[in-house]
Order: structure tokens, then C-alpha cells, then sequence
């Protein structure tokens, strides 16, 4: 009888890959719109406190960042395990966030000054002492839009 | 001529999706999906002068006097609170719905949508905090405080409008604003000595 041909190869199928590409360029774009990039390297180590009437921050551009935190430990040799500023790449004293503020402004059009904005990204366990010197630091150099750095407390 | 038919020879896209998946690694390392959030505040401009800071003399009842040691307690008008009490505390101060004597004085102003009303928006929350009071303790008080005034907005805005105060159009808010303004004052901070 030769209506079950048990000798014939049975081949698979094979898959059809050509819409793989397009599966995964949308997933890529999808990256690409919601990445931000960081653009500093973090030296001090903080997390932030929760809250829960927050507001978010928008137009990154508009956006300066300080931390202040206690440093890496890589850092902590030279540092110590004080809670210290961090400004872009460095870290720095309360006196210098006025030059620092000054030297962002100048980076921004002349448009968008108004809308500056200090996002301070503190660590909840820091003291107020050194958060203070820097507000005053900020109120000095008319920085005076600022945003305390929270998470969403559920 | 004859014409012949010629056949373009397909692109080769197999490495398509290699090249994509590179760059879909790339971008999903470098990504930081948590979208910055924070309380917004608004810092007072410097004093410019001496005399400037002397003219702002309050009467004692349109103030709240927000305190916070390095203890992290809280006290509010000589009170011993808890920071769960703060919201609702600081909430009838700014209403004073009774016109307690204790709590600020009323003003008559028009407002539009709202016409004549009674406001206290001479009152002032004074938050003062010690050299040594956490950050996170800080950032709680102002939570609640920055919560209390939202709340309020929301109240009246349920009442007046019946939708919340982020759904009114920007009329609203500034009529809701103008009843309820934000005054929240922080004074330097102290160094108390001892306890």
C-alpha cells in the first residue's frame, strides 16, 4: 500500500525571518524615544525620599542637576564619608554651585533662562546643613525654580 | 531595440536584524526609564536690602510656625505633632473655616467665577529646620504641606466646578490659586544647642 509514504523526508519548514528586522527596529525606536541619556557619571551614591504630591520634570534641557550624597566607595579614600556636592563630573564645594549655575546659564539660550530649573537629587539620610548652604548658593545666583528629587511613595 | 527584462537582484537583508539588535542593546544599557520626579519649590529671591527683610512683619495668628529639630520632631505653634497630623493641622489653618480667632484673619476680596469671598491669604507657613534635621524628614514636611494646599485647591475646586483642580482650564486654576496661595516661608536654619 502506498498511500503512507514513510519513506519521503519530512522537512521543516522553514521560518520566515523577514519581518524580524522591522520587529526589532520598532522595539529600537521605542529605546530611542524614551532614553535619556546620563550624561554624568555618578560619584556620590543617594537615594532619594519618597513623596507623593510630585510634579515631573520636564525639558531635560532646561534641567541642572546637583547630588548631594555621601561619595562611592572608590571615592571615599580621598574624599571621606562626608555627604559631599557633586557637580557634572566633580565634586565640589557649596561656594562654587553659584559659579556652576552661572556657567549653565551662559550654555543655555537666551530664551529658555527663565525657565531654569535645579533639580537637586539628595540623599534622604543627608543633614540639612550642606542642602541649606546650597539653597542659599541657589537664591544667590537667581536660580530660584528648583525641584526636590523624589520618588513616588505607593 | 528588443527589450529584455532585466532583473534587479534583491538586497541581501539578512544582517538587517543584526544591525538593529546592536542598536537596540545599545540603547536598552544606556536607558534610564525612570522619568525625573520631584516636589517643585520656588526659592525666595536674596534679600537685597536690610530694610526689606524688616518690613515683612506678620501678625502672630496669620503665622504658622513650622519647626523641625535635629531630632527630626516636629513642631508646629508649640505643638508636639506627628508628620501624619501635619496635613490636616496646616489645612485648618489656611481655611479657618470657624474664623478662629487663633488661626489667620480673613479679607474680603473678589475673585472671579467665585465673586466676594473671605480669604486668609495673609498667612504665612513659617518651616524652620535645624542644621542637623534630615533631608528626609525635610522633604515629608514639605510633602505635606505642598498636600494640604493641593487638597484644598481640590476641595474647591469639586465644589465650584465639580471636576479637580487639574482638569480646570487656566482661568480657574488662577481664580483657585488666587484663593488659596501657596505662602510657605522657610527661615534659616538654626543650630539649637543641647535639647
Amino acid at each position: 500500500m502506498g498511500k503512507f509514504n514513510k519513506s519521503g523526508k519530512r522537512e521543516m519548514p522553514e521560518l520566515n525571518t523577514s519581518s524580524l528586522p522591522d520587529l526589532i527596529f520598532t522595539v529600537l525606536f521605542f529605546f530611542m524615544i524614551v532614553t535619556t541619556m546620563r550624561e554624568v557619571t555618578l560619584m556620590v551614591k543617594f537615594r532619594v525620599p519618597a513623596a507623593t504630591e510630585l510634579e515631573k520634570l520636564e525639558k531635560k534641557s532646561l534641567v541642572s542637576f546637583i547630588y548631594i550624597g555621601k561619595p562611592l566607595e572608590e571615592y571615599q579614600k580621598k574624599m571621606g564619608t562626608t555627604d559631599r556636592i557633586q557637580l557634572n563630573d566633580k565634586f565640589a564645594e557649596a561656594s562654587e554651585v553659584q559659579e556652576y549655575i552661572y556657567s549653565e546659564r551662559e550654555n543655555m539660550s537666551e530664551v529658555d533662562q527663565p525657565f531654569m530649573t535645579v533639580s537637586l537629587k539628595v540623599d534622604a539620610q543627608t543633614k540639612m546643613g550642606i542642602v541649606t548652604e546650597v539653597k542659599q548658593a541657589l537664591r544667590k545666583a537667581y536660580a530660584l525654580k528648583i525641584n526636590y528629587s523624589a520618588a513616588l511613595r505607593q | 531595440m528588443a527589450k529584455t527584462k532585466r532583473k534587479v537582484p534583491g538586497i541581501n537583508a539578512t544582517s538587517t536584524a543584526d544591525i538593529s539588535f546592536m542598536l537596540l542593546i545599545f540603547f536598552l544599557v544606556t536607558t534610564s526609564m525612570d522619568t525625573d520626579r520631584g516636589l517643585a519649590r520656588r526659592l525666595p529671591p536674596p534679600p537685597e536690602t536690610q530694610e526689606q527683610t524688616d518690613n515683612a512683619i506678620v501678625k502672630e495668628r496669620n503665622v504658622l510656625q513650622v519647626r523641625l529639630n535635629k531630632f527630626d520632631e516636629l513642631l508646629v505653634n508649640g505643638e508636639i505633632l506627628d508628620v501624619k497630623q501635619l496635613r490636616e493641622k496646616v489645612k485648618e489653618f489656611i481655611a479657618n473655616p470657624n474664623n478662629d480667632e487663633n488661626f489667620p484673619e480673613k479679607h474680603a476680596k473678589t475673585l472671579p467665577f467665585f465673586g466676594d469671598v473671605m480669604l486668609t491669604d495673609k498667612h504665612v507657613i513659617s518651616v524652620q529646620n535645624d542644621v542637623d534635621t534630615s533631608y528626609d524628614m525635610y522633604i515629608q514636611v514639605q510633602n505635606e504641606l505642598v498636600a494640604a494646599y493641593n487638597e484644598l485647591r481640590n476641595e474647591l475646586a469639586q465644589g465650584q466646578f465639580g471636576k479637580t483642580f487639574a482638569e480646570c482650564s487656566e482661568e480657574e486654576k488662577e481664580a483657585i490659586i488666587d484663593y488659596y496661595p501657596q505662602k510657605i516661608s522657610e527661615a534659616e536654619p538654626r543650630k539649637y544647642v543641647g535639647r
